[in-house]
């Protein structure tokens, strides 16, 4: 008996975990309210698909960005004289789940273009997907190199971590005079763990010191605690940490950090623009700087200063960058429908290709070969609740 | 690693392991006495949560009250859950009941998504947790000495109403023998909704402390912890409350000294709580304080 209820356990825990593995998979569907008019006469309409996680570690996010999309899609619904219709669909922060997102737009609304994903784990499972496909997409914020990398069908609107780890680097060094850098990163995402790599490089490179980065600890997106990661860090007496992640566990991070008495800067990328951050972490994550790709208080173009009106109308309340990049990949996709006068995803593709000089809300956007934008760095710094602008960093 | 490392590495485990201790509980008594293993426990968890948050928001009653009421209230939703999952197959075999559990507990996330919303949601803090305290080198936030104060007590309590009260010698008397407890006169129904509400309310307490000390709320937060508390409690001895609460300790603290003491090995954490559990189901499955099963004749 007794030899039998510990088998009995056994199988359970075993069908657990796989039930836990594919829990996520199996949750309801709620993917279009945008795609009812299901098989309808498709030769008036241009679908544009978007896959953005609407639920779990990067929500927030995805929220953002789909609000930017669908206020371009409010102020410009019609391309070469057909509706525009957006199958919007969640990816649920899961990287099969963003496979299989980028699959059924392609295949099942046989969508002409795609725009996503926040996070760059997210962009790069589907990338595989698209190119398979042919079928273009332009991603609104996932930064790390490897998502266009070797992809002829993969675009984005913003700059990429290289130069983004280097910008904080040089904050850290030059305006922090920080000689001693921690790293936690989160190894579950390429974003993370890209951003840092590339901070490291630049860091070293800064201070020319090969030990300047005293440790470098880790953590998996979805966990809590990180007090044990902090004891470690701590004990090592850096000058700064930087901490690339996702707002939440980052807020939890900074909390965590500031209890057991770790009272250096703290410092992030674009993924901490969430207003999340500010309300998990509370006034621990006062001062606390990172770097993102707009702000309100600094508009670069005319389409900004368009875009900032429409925006504060519409939801009451100050844009945010991932909405800004969210309009951007919307529009830049229907300028190319527009040139290639043609809803032949090749030919899209084409024409995405050659975007330049386009004039968006968050700058100037000319894609490289690589299908990056180069753009400007704008640092933010939390101050009494809010982001504060600091200061834009050009490209060199 | 100084000394004042390890100190506070200690003082982190003892935090981490008190919270696992703390929601453990409620899950092994539900066993103890139903040998049911209840899956929607982490989304009670849950609940539990959001329950509070909603009632110190849009409610101006001091937070204690709220904290009392909301888990009260979510010790009657276990009990509704019991009486709409459970107990219509009460007498078929005892897998059926498993996968209704399992089921209960994908309805909850799931609904929790669709009523709460996907992004996350700030826990409020009470003033009076938000305090750090400093001995010597070492950091220790309030709620780190709350929580194991909490534990006890809930443990004491517990203990007292099960051994003491007449309510108690049913609810063993029921774990011991279901059909002959009938026979003697015991209102089954009454004892098993009294077994969830307490469950559930344990549940609940558990995710305030929980929410205190990681502010952070989503509709899937209590998958993990159901999962690491459903772990400690077979370590303890799955049914055993005082088992329960030595497997949160064993495991909070085992957490933290992996990655304290292994760095590289980080990314193994929750593996190692897996690893944990099927090693003590290999060598001694009834767990450290598990009473002998024998065969009911």
């Amino acid at each position: 008996m007794k030899r039998r209820l510990g088998l009995l356990l056994l199988v359970l825990v075993l069908a657990v975990a796989s039930l836990v593995g594919c829990g996520e998979a199996t949750e309801t569907d709620q993917a279009d309210d945008a795609g009812e008019t299901e098989e309808s006469a498709s030769d008036d309409v241009i679908k544009i698909g978007v896959f953005e996680p609407m639920t779990g570690a990067n929500a927030a996010g995805g929220e953002m960005t789909v609000e930017g999309i669908e206020l371009a899609h409010e102020t410009r619904g019609e391309v070469l004289g057909k509706k525009v219709e957006l199958v919007i669909v969640d990816n649920k922060s899961d990287k099969v789940e963003s496979a299989n997102a980028a699959s059924r737009l392609i295949e099942k609304d046989e969508v002409v273009a795609i725009i996503g994903s926040y996070g760059s784990s997210l962009a790069m499972a589907a990338g595989d997907i698209v190119k398979r496909g042919e079928v273009p997409a332009v991603g609104c914020s996932p930064t790390n190199p490897l998502v266009t990398l070797d992809n002829d069908y993969y675009f984005r609107v913003c700059f990429i971590d290289p130069f983004q780890g280097t910008v904080m680097a040089n904050y850290a060094f030059n305006e922090l005079g920080a000689k001693k850098a921690a790293i936690i990163q989160d190894v579950t995402q390429d974003y993370s763990v890209g951003l840092s790599k590339y901070f490291v490089d630049a860091f070293k490179e800064l201070t020319g010191d090969e030990d300047s980065i005293v440790e470098i600890s880790s953590y998996n997106t979805g966990d809590q605690d990180f007090t044990s990661q902090l004891t470690n860090v701590k004990g090592k007496d850096p000058d700064v940490i930087f901490a690339p992640g996702n707002y939440g566990e980052s807020a939890l991070l900074i909390k965590q950090a500031r209890d057991l008495g770790i009272e250096v800067p703290i410092l992030g990328g674009d993924t901490w623009e969430a207003p999340e951050l500010v309300e998990i972490g509370g006034e621990a994550v006062e001062g606390t700087v990172f770097s993102t790709h707009f702000t309100a208080e600094a508009p670069v173009t005319d389409v900004s200063e368009v875009f900032l009106e429409q925006y504060k109308e519409k939801f009451d309340k100050e844009a945010n960058a991932f909405a800004a990049l969210g309009y951007d990949a919307y529009m830049v996709i229907l300028d190319a429908i527009e040139r290639a006068n043609s809803t032949d995803p090749k030919d899209i593709r084409d024409k995405i290709a050659e975007t330049a000089d386009f004039m968006g809300a968050t700058g100037i956007i000319t894609l490289d070969e690589n299908g990056d934008a180069v753009k400007s760095a704008v640092i933010k710094k939390v101050v009494d609740g809010e982001f504060e602008y600091l200061t834009t960093v050009e490209p060199n | 690693m100084g000394n004042q490392g390890l100190l506070q590495h200690l003082a982190n485990g003892i935090s981490l392991g008190s919270l696992y201790a703390l929601i453990a509980i409620g899950y092994t008594m539900v066993y103890g006495i139903l040998r049911l293993i209840n899956f929607a426990h982490g989304d009670i968890f849950m609940l539990g949560i959001y329950i509070t948050y909603y009632g110190v928001l849009f409610t101006s009653i001091p937070w204690w009250i709220v904290f009392i009421f909301a888990s009260v209230f979510t010790g009657l939703i276990g009990l509704l859950l019991e009486k709409v999952a459970y107990r219509p197959l009460r007498e078929s075999p005892r897998i059926t009941i498993l996968i209704s559990a399992i089921g209960a507990s994908f309805f909850l996330q799931n609904f929790g998504i669709v009523v709460f919303g996907g992004r996350p949601k700030a826990f409020p803090i009470p003033n009076v947790f938000n305090r750090v305290v400093k001995l010597g080198g070492v950091s220790i936030s309030m709620i780190t000495f709350v929580i194991p104060l909490v534990t006890l007590l809930l443990l004491l309590g517990l203990t007292y109403f099960i051994t003491k009260t007449k309510t108690g010698m049913a609810m063993r008397a029921l774990s011991k023998d279901y059909e002959t407890a009938s026979l003697m006169g015991i209102d089954i129904n009454r004892i098993i909704s009294i077994t969830f509400f307490i469950g559930s309310f344990l549940a609940a307490v558990g995710g305030i402390m929980w929410g205190i000390r990681y502010p952070q709320l989503m509709p899937l937060m209590g998958v993990m912890p159901g999962l690491k508390c459903f772990i400690a409690a077979v370590i303890g001895g799955i049914g055993n409350i005082t088992g329960a609460v030595l497997g949160g300790f064993i495991l909070g603290l085992g957490e933290i000294m992996l990655v304290a003491l292994l760095p590289k090995l980080t990314g193994y954490r929750d593996a190692f709580a897996f690893i944990l559990l099927i090693v003590i189901l290999l060598i001694k499955p009834t767990g450290l304080m598990g009473e002998k099963i024998t065969e009911k004749v």
